[in-house]
Formats: structure tokens, C-alpha cells, sequence
């Protein structure tokens, strides 16, 4: 209970920091009276506080859920510290305007991440944790690098300090080399994914729910600051590598996941082909692509996290999770099939959803700039994101060949509310676009973008 | 070429060295102890590249001892990583322990 | 590793290598950086060591996310549950060359921490390297006899290891009440504060590390 007020009271702080955003306009805090370049500041516009308020979303349904999920299990004592250090973390790296105090920030989201995989206590997990970290690490430190020639070039680690002095030289270039490489390796991007699926498939369920919803938006996030604030110029030069790779995530994740047998691991390609969707933006230099991008990091948070926690109540219930032996599910966990449809709604791309707008703005743009391929390959992903969703759908409303007589046991109804809640959100956001776009547009944090 | 300069291109040697440990060797104490090479590394640039003017810049030796204490905290969770690993499957490395669930 | 891929290998991370050392090289000119700016502020700050100064007090925010990192790895470690098979040797009293270290080392290794928590002031030093030291005076304790871990209580384990954090954060967090921002000493105490905080952060930092050193709970339930 004491981590659930803990998160109940972080929810609210971002709360509050959303109205003074709204009040004042972009701030800027300096920690410790010392402003920059000597000291560390802090600093909050719309597309932070949009992430923020998103952790605080979905944080609080992943805490309700496991608030249940873990009085079932022998109690693993550390799912609550970790995961409150972790959205310690997110939120430092939210509000963070300097990138060392990115690469502590990274630092300390990785380590929990790492540890929170490895409850589950199995030989699956303990491995895919230990690839976890061991990719983990290599990428923050590739990231450090980056961090030391900036800093030795330029003289400051502050961002807005850095974007204004930023130059092309080796340094630089190098430093966006292994800044960008250390961040896609962090959000698995193609071809770095190959660590996600086994760890984010073996965790516990909420930590799958954390890990595929927050933790990868992170670096993501991390990634765009970088990209508009301090390196403006690689927009025009790199964009369309980025845009390659996610278009090759799509189509691969999308493939893997049709093949899947597991729930878990299907869900898991499934947020490597997601992810993909994310970088395609950087191909289309468009502000409009950029806030499909950023609204399709919301929706697919809320989508993923409440597929997650459906398959969590399915492997609960029926002590397995294979796709083909699913038997009857829809019938004997309504609430929790229903999450799961809603959820895969929003990943579709159909409307009225969160990801449906999202798909909508980047496909406008990518068509306005008479860029056929992105499109294409969007088109293509969606349908491929129909058919994994379809595959699990329909063996979930038939017998299974095979009875297995084990005694199911019964979900708690906070297990089962707490995803649906979230898969509404996701849709909710379709039919709402309103609130969220006029947030990001606060400080116009898309302004190094150039159409 | 100066000094710091041949120190911070150990750093770089460093840095490539380990990152080739760490790709190559297959047993995880090894990646981690490359891992903890490259850490070294970068370190080595950090606090070289401080030296250059006359009057040493304070700030790369805090960033050092920080990023220490980080790579300290992320090295000793993996060794206990590690070691419940081979507690609980008696390998150490991640191929073995693959291809063994494989089948 | 076959022949072809070890050699593509080879070639692109001595490209990797061109391209860094390029950088480096590049960067033989000293550049602006903040060392003016700190020395500048140094009196301002509390201390008399820039480095210090920079730790504790220009970036101590840093300082903090980075205690919370050590806390985490103990945490962390401690998730991943306790030790199932028992320790071969829990106690080597029998060992007279490590007996003898144990017996003059520790409490010397004890004082000199003190010590160099003192001059962190005005000479290298400080919190992290008193802590480190304070943790090899317990490893030695540990490598000595295993079973000393479990002498000390659980709940002042526990307390000892937040200490630097806790009250790091509540710095941080009480000079607001004075209507400063966050982490900002009011000037005729900084030092002190400085000071205070160290002190909590050896005692932690000492015991994280030895704690990590152990490396599984000591079992014991609260």
C-alpha cells in the first residue's frame, strides 16, 4: 500500500507540473541556484510534461494491476522499491536539460529495468536480464563517450547551451555517432532488438507492461531532444537511416510476431515492430509526421501496457500462455478479452483510437510529400498488426484441441478493470485529440524540424 | 603531439579494445570485465581531455568519480546476476543457455 | 567465431578506432570549459577544493541521482534473493597473516577515511573516497570471517544504507523552506552542509559497497 500511495502522489505532482506548464509556459529551474554552464537545470515544455503526465498514466495502472498480481505470487520482495527508483528515473529524465545528468538518469531506469526482469526468478528471465544489462551497459557507455567529446569540444553539457554552439567537426560527428547508436541500441531499434524479446517476454507481468510502454520511450525521447536541440543539422543528413531502419522493424517485428506461439513473446515482436513506427518521422521532416510520432508514443504506451497486463490475467488463468491452446478465453474473462480487442484497436491503427490518429497524421505527411515508400510500409505494417492481433482473437473464442483440466484460477477484478482501463484511454485519445497536441505544442519543442 | 593527447588516444584504444572483448568472448565474466575495460576507457578521455589547458578543469574529475560509482553499481549487479545464473543452470554464457532451452 | 566474421569484425572496430582518435586528435585545443566559471564561484561555494565544490554543490544534483543509483544496486542485488548454497570458508581466524591484517588494518583504514572525510574540504578527497576506503576496511572484516555480516541487525543495515540519500534529499529539499531552490546552501552554511551530507554519504556509500561485496541478502527477515 505504501507504494501505491507513493505512486498515487508522484501522479499527482505531474498533475501539477502539467497546470503550471499551462499557466506559465516553458520552464526552466536551476538546480541549486547555479545556472548553466556551471550548474545543472532543469527544464519542462510540453513535449516533457506529455511524457510525464504519460508515466503517471500509465505507472498507476500498472501499480493497481500489480497491487493484485503480486499477492498471488511468493512475494518478490523487490518489485516496489525498483520500480518506484525507476519512475524516479523517467521522471529525472523527463524534466533533465544536461546530458550528463541524462547518462545518471539512463543509468538508473537501466539498473532497475535489468533487476525487475530478473524477479521472475527463472532461467528465462535471469537470462534475458542478463542480455538485457549486458546491452544496457554498452549502450550507456557508448552514449558516455558522446557526452565526453561534447563536453571537451564545446566546453558546456548543457543542451540548450550545446545546440546554440554546435558545430560540425570529427568531434561532433563522432559524438552523434555514439550518442545515437548507444540510444537506438536502448530502444531496439532493428537491428538492435534482439534483446527485447526475451526480456520483456520472461518478466513479470507488470514489469513486460513498464518495460515495453516506458522504459524504451525513454531513450526515444532522449533521442528526438538530442536530435532537434543539439544536433540540428542531422535532421536533413541522417533522417532517412532512421526512417530505413523503422520501416525494417515494422515489417521484421511484424513477421516474428505472426510466427510467435507464446502470447508474451508475440506482444513482445510486436513492440519491436511498433517502435518502428516511431522512427519513421525522422524520414519525413515534417512537424505534422512529428506529432503523429509523439501521439503514437502515448497510444501505443497505453495500448501495449494494457495488452501486457490481458495476457498476464490469460497466463494466470489458464497457467499457460500458447496462442493455440487459448481455450475459450473470451467466454470465461470477458473484461479481459474486451482489453485486449480495445488494445489491439489502438495498435491496428483502426479508428476511433489513439494509434488510428497517429497513423493518420504520418500518413498525411508522408503522402503530402509524395514519400510513397514510408506509406507503403505503414499500410503494409498495419495490415500485418491485424493479422498477429486477429490470430490471437480468434483462437480465443474457440475450444482448444486439447482439454486441459487444470483448475483456472480466478482473476481479481482490480487484474481485470486495470487493463481495460487503459486500453479505453488509448481509444479515448482518438476521439480526443485536442488536449494532448495543444500540450505539445508549448514551448514548441518540434522547432528544429524543418519541412 | 602532446601528453594528454597520447593518453586520451589510450583512452580510444582502450574503448575499441574492450568493445571487441565484449562481441568476441563468449563466457559472461569476460564481458563483463570488457565492459568494465571500456568504462575505463572513456574515463581515461574524460579526465585527459581535462588536462589540456594550463589550469585543470575541475569538472571532468567529479564527472569521473560519478561515472565510477555508476559502473561500480551496474558491475556488481551483474556479477550477482551472473552468479545466480550459474547457480540456477550451471552455464556461463548466454549461447549454451539458449540452445539448451532450445531443445 | 569463423574466419570471415572475425575479420569484418576486426576491420570495422579499427575503423571505429580511426574515427575516435580523429576526434580526439581534433580536440588537442584546450576549450573554453567551466573551469574559469568554477574558480570564479569558488567562494561562493563552502569549500575550498573545486572538485569538491563541483561534487557537492554546482552539480550535487547529480551527486544525488548517483547515491540513488548505489542504493538501487543494493536493492537490486537484494531482489535477486539469497545464497542457497553456504560459503566454503565462513571463518578464517585460523589464517595468522589475515588475522594480523584484520587486526591492524581495519581500525587504521577507519581513521584514514575519517580523515580524508575531513580534508575533502581543501585537498582531494571526500565522500565517495572515505566511503571507499571504509569499504575495504569491510571487505577485509568479511574476508576475515564471513559471519560478521550477520552481527549487524537488519533494520540498522537498512538504515545505514538510506542515511546518505535521506539526508541528501532532505538538504536538498529543506533549504526550500527558506524559499532557495532546490539544493541551494544558503551561503554561511554551505559548508557545514556539505559536511553533514558527506558524513551520511561515507557511512552509506561504505556499507553499499561492502554490502554489494556480500553479494545476497544476509536473510534475515525483518
Amino acid at each position: 500500500m505504501l507504494g501505491l500511495s507513493a505512486a498515487i502522489a508522484t501522479a499527482i505532482a505531474s498533475v501539477a507540473l502539467y497546470l503550471q506548464l499551462l499557466d506559465n509556459g516553458p520552464l526552466r529551474y536551476a538546480v541549486g541556484g547555479w545556472g548553466a554552464p556551471l550548474g545543472i537545470e532543469l527544464y519542462a515544455d510540453g513535449l516533457s510534461v506529455l511524457m510525464l503526465l504519460m508515466s503517471a498514466l500509465v505507472g498507476l495502472g500498472v501499480s493497481l494491476y500489480a497491487l493484485r498480481y503480486f499477492k498471488h505470487d511468493a512475494q518478490p520482495a523487490g518489485f516496489w522499491p525498483l520500480w518506484l527508483m525507476m519512475w524516479t528515473g523517467l521522471n529525472a529524465l523527463f524534466l533533465a536539460s544536461d546530458i550528463f545528468n541524462l547518462y545518471v538518469t539512463l543509468e538508473l531506469i537501466g539498473l532497475s529495468a535489468v533487476a525487475l526482469v530478473a524477479l521472475a526468478g527463472n532461467r528465462h528471465a535471469l537470462s534475458g536480464a542478463m542480455r538485457y544489462l549486458l546491452v544496457s551497459l554498452l549502450a550507456s557507455l557508448c552514449y558516455l563517450l558522446g557526452v565526453v567529446l561534447l563536453y571537451h569540444a564545446f566546453g558546456t553539457v548543457d543542451i540548450q547551451l550545446l545546440g546554440m554552439a554546435m558545430k560540425a567537426s570529427p568531434a561532433s560527428y563522432a559524438a552523434l555517432g555514439l550518442m545515437v547508436g548507444g540510444l537506438l541500441l536502448k530502444s531496439a531499434l532493428f537491428p538492435f532488438h534482439f534483446w527485447l524479446p526475451p526480456a520483456h517476454a520472461s518478466a513479470p507481468t507488470p514489469v513486460s507492461a513498464l518495460l515495453s510502454a516506458l522504459v524504451v520511450k525513454a531513450s526515444f525521447y532522449l533521442l528526438l531532444r538530442l536530435w532537434f536541440d543539439v544536433f540540428p543539422a542531422a535532421n536533413v543528413d541522417f533522417g532517412w537511416l532512421l526512417g530505413t531502419l523503422g520501416a525494417l522493424a515494422i515489417l521484421w517485428g511484424s513477421v516474428q510476431a505472426l510466427r510467435q506461439s507464446r502470447l508474451k513473446m508475440l506482444i513482445a515482436y510486436s513492440t519491436v515492430a511498433q517502435l518502428g513506427y516511431l522512427f519513421i518521422p525522422f524520414a519525413l521532416l515534417s512537424p505534422q509526421a512529428w506529432q503523429g510520432g509523439i501521439y503514437f508514443v502515448l497510444s501505443h504506451a497505453l495500448a501495449k501496457a494494457a495488452m501486457f497486463m490481458a495476457a498476464g490475467n490469460i497466463l494466470k488463468f489458464s497457467g499457460h500462455d500458447r496462442i493455440t491452446d487459448l481455450d475459450r478465453i473470451a467466454q470465461r474473462l470477458p473484461i479481459t478479452m474486451t482489453a485486449f480487442c480495445l488494445a489491439g484497436v489502438s495498435l491496428m491503427g483502426l479508428p476511433p483510437s489513439g494509434g488510428f490518429i497517429a497513423k493518420w497524421l504520418m500518413l498525411d505527411a508522408a503522402l503530402t510529400h509524395q514519400q510513397w515508400m514510408w506509406a507503403l510500409v505503414m499500410i503494409v505494417g498495419g495490415l500485418l498488426a491485424a493479422a498477429y492481433v486477429f490470430k490471437v482473437v480468434g483462437y480465443a473464442f474457440t475450444k482448444a484441441d486439447v482439454q486441459d483440466n487444470k483448475p483456472a484460477e480466478s482473476i481479481p477484478a482490480l487484474m481485470e478493470w486495470a487493463p481495460l482501463a487503459l486500453a479505453v484511454t488509448a481509444i479515448l485519445l482518438g476521439l480526443n485529440a485536442n488536449y494532448p497536441m495543444a500540450l505539445l505544442s508549448i514551448g514548441n519543442p518540434l522547432a528544429g524540424v524543418s519541412p | 603531439m602532446s601528453q594528454e593527447i597520447l593518453y586520451a588516444l589510450a583512452g580510444v584504444g582502450l574503448f575499441v579494445l574492450g568493445l571487441h572483448g565484449l562481441i568476441v568472448y563468449a563466457h559472461l565474466l569476460r564481458k563483463i570485465l570488457a565492459l568494465n575495460i571500456m568504462g575505463s576507457g572513456v574515463f581515461l578521455v574524460l579526465i585527459a581531455l581535462g588536462r589540456r589547458s594550463a589550469v585543470a578543469d575541475p569538472v571532468p574529475d567529479a564527472m569521473v568519480i560519478t561515472g565510477i560509482v555508476v559502473t561500480v553499481s551496474a558491475t556488481a549487479l551483474a556479477l550477482v546476476l551472473l552468479l545466480r545464473l550459474k547457480e540456477m543452470t550451471g552455464h556461463t554464457d548466454l549461447e549454451q543457455n539458449d540452445r539448451h532451452h532450445e531443445q | 567465431m569463423n574466419r570471415i566474421s572475425s575479420v569484418v569484425l576486426l576491420l570495422l572496430l579499427a575503423s571505429l578506432a580511426l574515427i575516435l582518435g580523429l576526434a580526439v586528435i581534433s580536440l588537442a585545443q584546450p576549450s573554453s570549459g567551466i573551469g574559469q566559471l568554477v574558480n570564479m564561484q569558488m567562494s561562493n561555494s563552502g569549500v575550498d577544493h573545486p572538485v569538491t565544490a563541483v561534487l557537492l554543490n554546482f552539480r550535487g544534483y547529480d551527486t544525488l541521482l548517483e547515491m540513488a543509483v548505489l542504493l538501487l544496486a543494493v536493492i537490486a542485488v537484494w531482489s535477486l534473493g539469497s545464497r542457497s548454497s553456504p560459503q566454503q570458508t565462513p571463518s578464517n581466524h585460523s589464517n595468522p597473516i589475515l588475522l594480523a591484517l584484520f587486526r591492524m588494518l581495519t581500525p587504521l583504514m577507519i581513521v584514514v577515511a575519517g580523515y580524508l572525510l575531513w580534508v575533502g574540504a581543501h585537498a582531494p578527497g571526500g565522500a565517495f573516497q572515505a566511503g571507499s576506503i571504509l569499504a575495504a576496511a569491510g571487505v577485509l572484516a568479511l574476508l576475515y570471517d564471513q559471519r560478521l555480516a550477520g552481527r549487524l541487525s537488519s533494520w540498522s543495515l537498512r538504515f545505514s544504507l538510506i542515511l546518505g540519500c535521506a539526508m541528501f534529499v532532505a538538504v536538498a529539499t529543506g533549504v526550500m523552506l527558506g524559499g532557495a531552490h532546490l539544493l541551494q546552501y544558503p551561503l554561511p552554511w554551505a559548508g557545514s552542509l556539505i559536511l553533514l551530507i558527506e558524513l551520511a554519504a561515507t557511512i552509506s556509500i561504505g556499507l553499499t559497497l561492502t554490502a554489494l561485496f556480500y553479494g545476497t541478502s544476509t536473510g534475515e527477515r525483518p
